[in-house]
């Protein structure tokens, strides 16, 4: 047989390039495949055995070996048999797949958090630090990461297929996912939930850097400000430092150190107060105005873009002490010239 | 034919004749009278069915926003007019009240008294229509139709308009809009089976007043009836939900 | 009367076909003329209506699904525009599930056979089944006029607040047809139910239907109960669009998740309608060509009915990555794997059904038998989805779109040829042409695997569904999809084909061509209009083979 050389070059490059498994590059990876191998097994051990018995009868009870059929009615045994030992399985398969959810699902307490952005069609990652990157994201291997996500717009989902996690990215709502790198590298994002016409465009890279060069990089890309920095300055120029200044008399509660605290609301319900939390109450504050305090809060619905939100809870998570909010809010006041609230504030 | 499938019919047709004449209105497919009006009942109570499962995905999400903002729901159903409500639910138990007299009317072959009742019945049909007419356009003076024109300064700020409801903050005065879509979708998918009702009603006063139910055919009266005590009582449910429920004295 | 068959391999019995003549009167020639169909009020001829426009439609989506296997023959986005693209697989999708897929085995083999094989000249609602075709037809009508306008780019999940706020497509045409279709099987379900309480004949008890009429009955229930959600769900998302009432919208307040809850609650089920009616197929089809009583007949009845109780209540696994709560996560998963039970039960019972039978492989039979090993595919699959964890890599992505292709075109569709092939000769009363059908069954079989198998390993490893463009390393797996695809087209347009050609050169079927016990085929083929010349009494159980032999042999030597 005569193959050209030039195509069969082509056709083995072709071939051995082309994937047919993901790679293994994160801790939950090992779990997630696990349970695949044997839901695979589970698979082929049914099909086998449904294979055996339809081809085994076909051939034995042809019409040629078996002119004249006999009638059963059924067998109460085999059928209970066959609603048990499926349903046995089928549970296994509920508590392992259970197990597995909520190992991926459950950040660690000590994870790093980076924020994300979802919006037609791309992705927004924020780091604490202040760096900023599009469609692309660097993260430390050997660490746990976790994601606070939020779409600007509608839908989209956030997936790492070679990390094995995955989560929708809801407009008006934190969701989070977290993961632990294993191997450096980079690896696929995509947006698996339908979002619009470029959907197949709102792809990045996942950088995976060891913890020397991940530091590297950290320090190479910072934009100079960190999130909280930022926060720090849209909380003194929309103002909020004037009710939430920390004083004994303030008409907000005070902000400092309330981050992971349970609050008691005016409305008799306890929360815990996370980014999510801080996120609600800045948008819809008469739900979640703390015991004690008039329910005088303005809406910013509208006025401050994801981004700044999540400068404002990424501020308010790390302010330990109201020393700062209260200087600035004494120079401020003493200068006439204090930057107006603008309509959309964009850090 | 064969012998297992032996035949009915010789049995059967000697029993209907032994019964009762055969009604113009029996239907070749049926085997009996009995069965067709059966089956027509039956059809009637799935239809029926098939009906809560539609105004059961605004039920869930009238219960779902009402839990998550409360107060908007409180504020904005005591903008309602309870007084108007309550005659509505009046002239709806009424009419259904009329439609029942119909179907017996039907079943005891009483010609006119089957046109008055069904006439009876329209009236008061269009009567409710009237009222919710006039609280649709109270709403749109208001500025409380979901949309561009919506406003909810009667909700930040009652006082400045005579009312004497605590005010809602910014944030959950806009959720108002919410109870307002629940409204409008709810009660105007309502009015909309009242206006399929009143056209049916129409068509059934017709072939009454001919005489096509005076002799024992009384399927589409029945079924009728079923329908428009169905829209009464998903209004029974709506007036509570939505008018009372929140309604505070004073 | 009958020639005897001499022939081992076959149960097919037709008359002598130099003396064979068709009925002198039927269904088809009853009345003339193209009105005569278009204001039928025969169940037979409005699913004859049926079966042209599904066909007509299903090659509508068919040509959506070659474009766009033709888009992802390389990474780039080459062929056509991105719009364009997402315009294909929302076609695709609408056209296939709402206008296809729903109506398929039961508005066309469910609407000829039902009032028949339980012994009634026709539905109990002759008209509204009549509206019901006009309705689907105004849903077809309007799909259509929204793919002439310009398309539509919503995906068939209609997906709020994409759908409601970020699209300039004809997304109202789209809701509209949808809507209208609704109705069409809404009422479609609620005439089955009737028919089924109200019309048995004389000695049809429940358990003496055949249990085609089963799985019709169960996809009912669901068609009455669960389609009326979806209507109202589509009314919210057209209000939305038209005058932003804010109900899905988070920045008034409203909540995008509580469309997910409203679409899957019909969503879901609808999956059940699509499949259920095709299990009756098979039980019918495994029966007759294995010439026994469907095994542990009852459990089979009850495992439909199961499914459709069951299948109300586990919509919300197709939101388990979406921040669901952790205990409906647990309890949906839970819900699922016990759905999966009944279609485990009916696997099997199928399987022993060909115990100690008289096995003949004619082409309905081979169509059932690709449908029990891609539904076992198709129904294990969905295990791997309904477990939580697995789910959170896999949704999404090609498996899940490999998946769902293994239940409604390796299961459904395959269930649905069956049917058509097995009862061609009833309704036509003329034979398909045998090897030419054995071959394009075969064909539809390994077509569909090479399609939809690399499908699965491209899930695993994360290519995302909807995407007109994929990373360079999943292009080989893509190009052997998409030649399992033109295979599969070949299949799907045979028979097309040659049952056309059977019309007029088909060897006339006589009553009875299989030998099966059902009433259906114990009448003449084509039917009368009327169905049966005096009621029938049935005074033995379903798929009662005896029977059957006992009334032919008395009807040889009567007639002899």
């Amino acid at each position: 047989m005569h193959i050209s050389p030039v195509l069969w070059q082509f056709l083995t490059k072709w071939l051995a390039a082309s994937a047919l498994f993901p790679r293994e590059a994160s801790t939950v990876a090992p779990y997630t495949d696990a349970l695949y191998f044997f839901l695979i097994g589970m698979t082929l051990v049914g099909l086998i055995l449904v294979g055996i018995l339809v081809f085994g009868f076909s051939i034995r009870y042809r019409r040629e070996r078996n002119p004249v059929a006999t009638q059963v009615e059924g067998s109460t045994l085999l059928e209970a048999t066959w609603t048990i030992i499926p349903l046995a399985i089928f549970l296994v398969t509920f508590v392992w797949g259970a197990l597995l959810y909520f190992r991926i699902y459950t950040p660690p307490t000590n994870a790093l958090n980076i924020y994300v952005i979802g919006k037609q069609w791309m992705w927004k990652a924020e780091h604490p630090g202040g760096q900023h990157e599009i469609n692309a994201l660097h993260v430390p291997i050997g660490r746990p990461v976790q994601l606070t996500m939020i779409s600007q717009d509608v839908f989209h989902s956030f997936s790492i297929p070679d990390f094995r996690v995955k989560r929708e990215v809801i407009p008006g709502r934190y969701s989070t996912v977290w993961f632990n790198a294993t191997e450096p590298g980079t690896y696929h994002i995509f947006c698996t939930q339908y979002c619009g016409t470029l959907h197949s465009g709102m792809i990045g890279e996942v950088t995976a850097l060891s913890p020397e060069d991940y530091d590297k990089w950290t320090k190479e890309s910072t934009s100079g400000m960190s999130l909280a920095q930022n926060g720090e300055r849209l909380f003194a120029s929309m103002g909020c430092n004037a009710c939430h200044s920390g004083s004994a008399a303030a008409r907000g509660p005070n902000l400092a150190g309330v981050y992971g605290t349970k609050l008691q609301l005016t409305n008799g319900s306890q929360v815990l107060v996370n980014d999510a939390y801080l996120r609600d109450a800045i948008l819809n504050p008469s739900q979640h105005v703390t015991a004690g305090y008039a329910p005088i809060m303005p809406t910013y619905q509208g006025q401050i873009s994801e981004d700044g939100l999540i400068d404002l809870v990424e501020y308010i998570k790390n302010l330990n002490s109201n020393y700062r909010v209260q200087q600035t809010l004494g120079t401020s006041q003493s200068d006439l010239a204090a930057p107006a609230t603008p309509g959309m504030v964009k850090p | 034919m064969a012998n297992a499938i032996a035949t009915a019919h010789e049995h059967d047709a000697h029993h209907a004749h032994d019964e009762h004449v055969v009604l113009p209105q029996h239907l070749h497919h049926f085997e009996t009278e009995e069965q067709q009006r059966e089956a027509g009942t039956f059809g009637m109570w799935l239809f029926l069915l098939t009906e809560i499962m539609f105004f059961g995905g605004m039920f869930f999400a009238y219960l779902l926003y009402r839990n998550w903002y409360n107060p908007a729901f409180v504020a904005a159903s005591n903008q309602l007019s309870v007084k108007l409500g309550a005659i509505n639910t009046a002239i709806l138990i009424t009419s259904g009240y009329a439609m029942a007299l119909g179907v017996y009317a039907a079943e005891v072959r009483k010609k006119q008294m089957l046109v008055w009742t069904l006439i009876a019945t329209t009236i008061f049909g269009f009567a409710f229509l009237g009222v919710k007419t006039v609280e649709y356009k109270e709403k749109f003076e208001k500025h409380h139709v979901p949309g561009a024109s919506f406003d909810v300064k009667e909700f930040v700020n009652p006082a400045a308009f005579g009312l004497k409801e605590e005010p809602l903050a910014p944030d959950m005065a806009q959720k108002t809009q919410i109870f307002f879509v629940l409204y409008f979708a709810m009660t105007g998918m309502h009015a909309l089976h009242m206006i399929i009702g009143l056209a049916l009603l129409f068509w059934l006063i017709y072939r009454a007043n001919r005489g096509d139910f005076s002799s024992g055919y009384v399927a589409p009266i029945e079924n009728f009836g079923l329908y428009w005590h169905f829209v009464d009582i998903v209004w029974i449910f709506l007036f509570p939900l939505l008018y009372l429920i929140n309604k505070h004295v004073g | 009367m009958m020639s005897a068959p001499i022939n081992n391999n076959t149960i097919v019995n037709i008359p002598d076909q130099r003396t064979a003549k068709m009925p002198k009167r039927n269904y088809i020639n009853n009345e003339h003329g193209l009105l005569s169909w278009l204001f039928t009020a025969d169940h037979k001829r409005i699913a004859i209506l049926y079966l042209i426009s599904i066909t007509f439609f299903f090659f509508i989506g068919g040509a959506f699904a070659g474009l766009i296997r033709l888009e992802l023959l390389t990474p780039q986005p080459d062929l056509v525009a991105s719009d364009t693209y997402n315009k294909f697989f929302t076609m695709h999708g609408i056209v296939m599930i709402f206008l296809f897929l729903v109506p398929s085995v039961p508005a066309t083999l469910g609407n000829f056979f039902i009032p028949i094989m339980i012994g009634a000249k026709d539905l109990a609602f002759p008209k509204i089944n009549l509206l019901s075709w006009y309705l689907y037809m105004a849903g077809g009508t309007f799909t259509l006029a929204a793919l002439v306008l310009g398309g539509v780019d919503t995906g068939w999940t209609f997906t709020t607040p994409l759908s409601t706020h970020y699209l300039n497509t004809h997304v109202i045409t789209a809701a509209t047809a949808i809507f209208i279709a609704g109705f069409s099987s809404i009422f479609t379900g609620l005439n089955f139910i009737v028919t089924i309480h109200r019309m048995r004949a004389p000695g049809m008890t429940w358990f003496r239907m055949p249990l085609f009429v089963w799985s019709n009955y169960a996809a009912s229930i669901l068609m009455v109960l669960g389609t009326p959600v979806l209507a109202i769900a589509i009314v919210l998302v057209a209000l939305e669009r038209t005058i932003g009432i804010g109900v899905f919208d988070p920045t008034k307040g409203g909540d995008p998740l509580l469309f997910q809850h409203l679409f899957w609650f019909y969503s879901h089920p609808a999956v059940y309608i699509m499949i259920l009616p095709g299990m009756g197929v098979i039980s019918e089809v495994i029966s007759t060509f294995s010439r026994k009583r469907v095994f542990g007949y009852t459990a089979v009845a009850f495992s439909s009915v199961a499914i459709a109780l069951f299948g109300f209540f586990v919509w919300a696994h197709h939101m388990f990555i979406m921040g669901v709560s952790n205990y409906s996560a647990l309890v949906f998963s839970l819900l699922t794997m016990l759905v999966a039970v009944p279609s485990a039960i009916k696997i099997f019972n199928w399987a022993f059904t060909l115990q100690k039978g008289s096995i003949t492989f004619e082409t309905p039979m081979l169509y059932a038998f690709a449908f029990i090993g891609l539904f076992t595919i198709g129904g294990l699959t969905g295990v791997f989805l309904g477990s939580l964890g697995m789910d959170i890599h896999l949704t999404e992505t090609y498996f899940i779109v490999a998946h769902f292709h293994y239940v409604m075109v390796g299961g459904m569709l395959m269930a649905f040829l069956a049917g058509v092939h097995f009862w061609w000769p009833k309704m036509t009363g003329r034979m398909y042409p045998e090897s030419l059908s054995k071959l394009s069954a075969l064909t539809s079989f390994i077509g569909f695997n090479i399609t939809f198998l690399p499908q699965f390993i491209l899930g695993y490893l994360g290519m995302p569904r909807r995407y007109h463009a994929y990373p360079a390393e999943y292009q080989v797996l893509n190009v052997l999809s998409t030649a399992g695809a033109t295979v599969l087209g070949v299949g799907f347009t045979l028979p097309m084909l040659y049952l056309a050609w059977s019309l007029k050169y088909g060897a006339i079927a006589g009553n009875n061509p299989w030998q099966a016990t059902g009433l259906e085929w114990q009448i003449q083929s084509p039917p009368l209009t009327e169905n049966f010349t005096e009621t029938p009494i049935m005074d033995h159980e379903a798929y009662d083979y005896e029977w059957l032999e006992n009334k032919t042999a008395h009807e040889v030597t009567t007639v002899g």
